[in-house]
């Protein structure tokens, strides 16, 4: 029958293996694929304001980036290839408060500076290698 | 109660219970929002609604933790906690912290990063705060005459609660990065430490409720927390699936977190085993 310390063994062994394996695949894909997948290259000062920016104003309480949000409002990923750059500037800088499909937004009223930045970090989302995410619709039948 | 100084732990439960109640009320602002019925969209925007519930939870819970280590950390370690009023000083500042940051979401100060809403400098108080509590469960520990299985599985959840809440304060420039950091703190609290604290609290309680021997108890507890951390700190990988990081995390991910219910099924058959075992010795009897 299983003793106590075998079980503690179980527990810290298990526990450490686990772990080093974690550390050792988050090490390959932060040196290896991030870099790749998501153009760091393309990183400019002016997509970190437009980060910032989607953070301070917390986009993510009602939309989702990378499927990853609130789910009330639209997925953004792929908006500029979507709506197109002057819709989403449009929406960004409007002072009018609007609720598309009966659910509401904040008028944010971005100056244009901001919506740029916002646009730019938007297009750089939307150029990342997500594994196939969002999936293209389905236009047969 | 054994010991003056567990009475602290009420006052930690009777805060959970208020964050409790104040979180539904915005879960329903919430829902009637989803409902169409958003008249309070003006002074209750969605955003907000959905960051003062998600972060009312995490208070509740580790305001419940704090308290719960209060109560059983004494009893465990036979020890009165070395300073009762800083204890009393560490949850008001806790609350305090708490209702700041929530009034703050009122009025489009936060940091916008889900579940890690909290701005920066309110980071920095909460790290303050949660060490004033570490420093006190460690040192009563520390002095106390017994150091059992039990308080030490506990103590270990909490000590490492605390350091992954770190990963989440680390500014990234890119999305992916701030993603896959941000789970750190998220996946591996809820499906890793927080599972270690809560065993750590189950078996005190079996123990305690059951009459079982410490040792049994305390044996199947390593065992749970084993299976775990074997699922749960690899099952990180199921929120890596699309976020900009290889196709690895989609095979290790989706193997390892679809373990973690194991994890969680061992614990609900561990607890009906347990109370079983101890009717059978008939030590105390629950109707």
């Amino acid at each position: 029958m299983l003793s106590k310390s075998q079980a503690r063994t179980f527990f810290l062994g298990g526990t450490v293996v686990t772990f080093a394996i974690l550390l050792g695949l988050s090490w390959n894909s932060l040196s290896n694929a991030v870099p790749k997948q998501t153009h760091e290259e393309n990183l400019t000062e002016q997509v970190v304001r437009g980060k910032h920016l989607w953070e301070s104003n917390n986009c993510m309480g009602c939309h989702t980036i990378f499927g990853e949000g609130a789910y009330y409002a639209p997925e953004l990923t792929k908006v500029i290839d979507r709506r197109g750059e002057p819709f989403v500037k449009a929406v960004l800088t409007s002072k009018a408060p609007w609720a598309p499909n009966g659910r509401k937004m904040v008028a944010y009223g971005f100056s244009d500076n901001d919506a740029d930045d916002l646009i730019a970090f938007f297009k750089w989302i939307g150029e990342v290698d997500l594994n196939g995410f969002p999936p293209e619709p389905d236009l047969k039948q | 109660m054994k010991y003056k100084s567990q009475q602290v732990a009420y006052w930690f439960f009777a805060l959970s219970m208020l964050l409790l109640a104040l979180q539904i009320v915005y879960g329903f602002i919430m829902g009637f929002a989803h409902m169409g019925f958003d008249g309070l969209h003006e002074i209750f925007p969605f955003n907000t609604s959905r960051a003062v519930h998600t972060n009312l939870l995490v208070v509740w819970i580790l305001s419940g933790f704090m308290g719960a280590a209060y109560y059983i950390i004494p009893e465990e370690a036979e020890n009165e906690l070395v300073n009762v009023k800083l204890a009393y000083i560490q949850l008001i500042t806790l609350a305090l912290v708490g209702v700041v940051a929530i009034v703050g979401y009122h009025f489009n100060y936060w940091e916008g990063r889900k579940f890690l809403e909290i701005p920066r400098p309110l980071d920095y108080l909460v790290v303050i705060n949660v060490l004033t509590f570490l420093g006190l469960i460690l040192a009563t520990l520390y002095k106390g005459k017994k150091r059992t299985t039990t308080s030490l599985v506990l103590t270990m959840g909490l000590v490492f609660a605390a350091l992954l809440y770190l990963p989440g304060m680390i500014w990234f420039d890119n999305q992916t990065m701030d993603s896959f950091f941000r789970w750190w703190v998220v996946h591996l609290w809820v499906e890793g430490v927080w599972e270690l604290i809560m065993g750590g609290i189950l078996a005190f309680l079996l123990i305690k409720i059951t009459g079982v021997d410490r040792e049994v108890i305390e044996k199947w507890l390593y065992v749970i927390v084993g299976l775990t951390f074997i699922s749960g700190i690899l099952g990180t990988g199921h929120h890596y699936y699309y976020i900009g990081v290889d196709k690895t995390w989609l095979i290790i991910g989706g193997i390892f977190s679809a373990m973690e219910p194991l994890a969680f099924l061992g614990m609900a058959l561990f607890a009906v085993a347990m109370y079983r075992k101890g009717e059978k010795s008939i030590r105390i009897k629950l109707p």
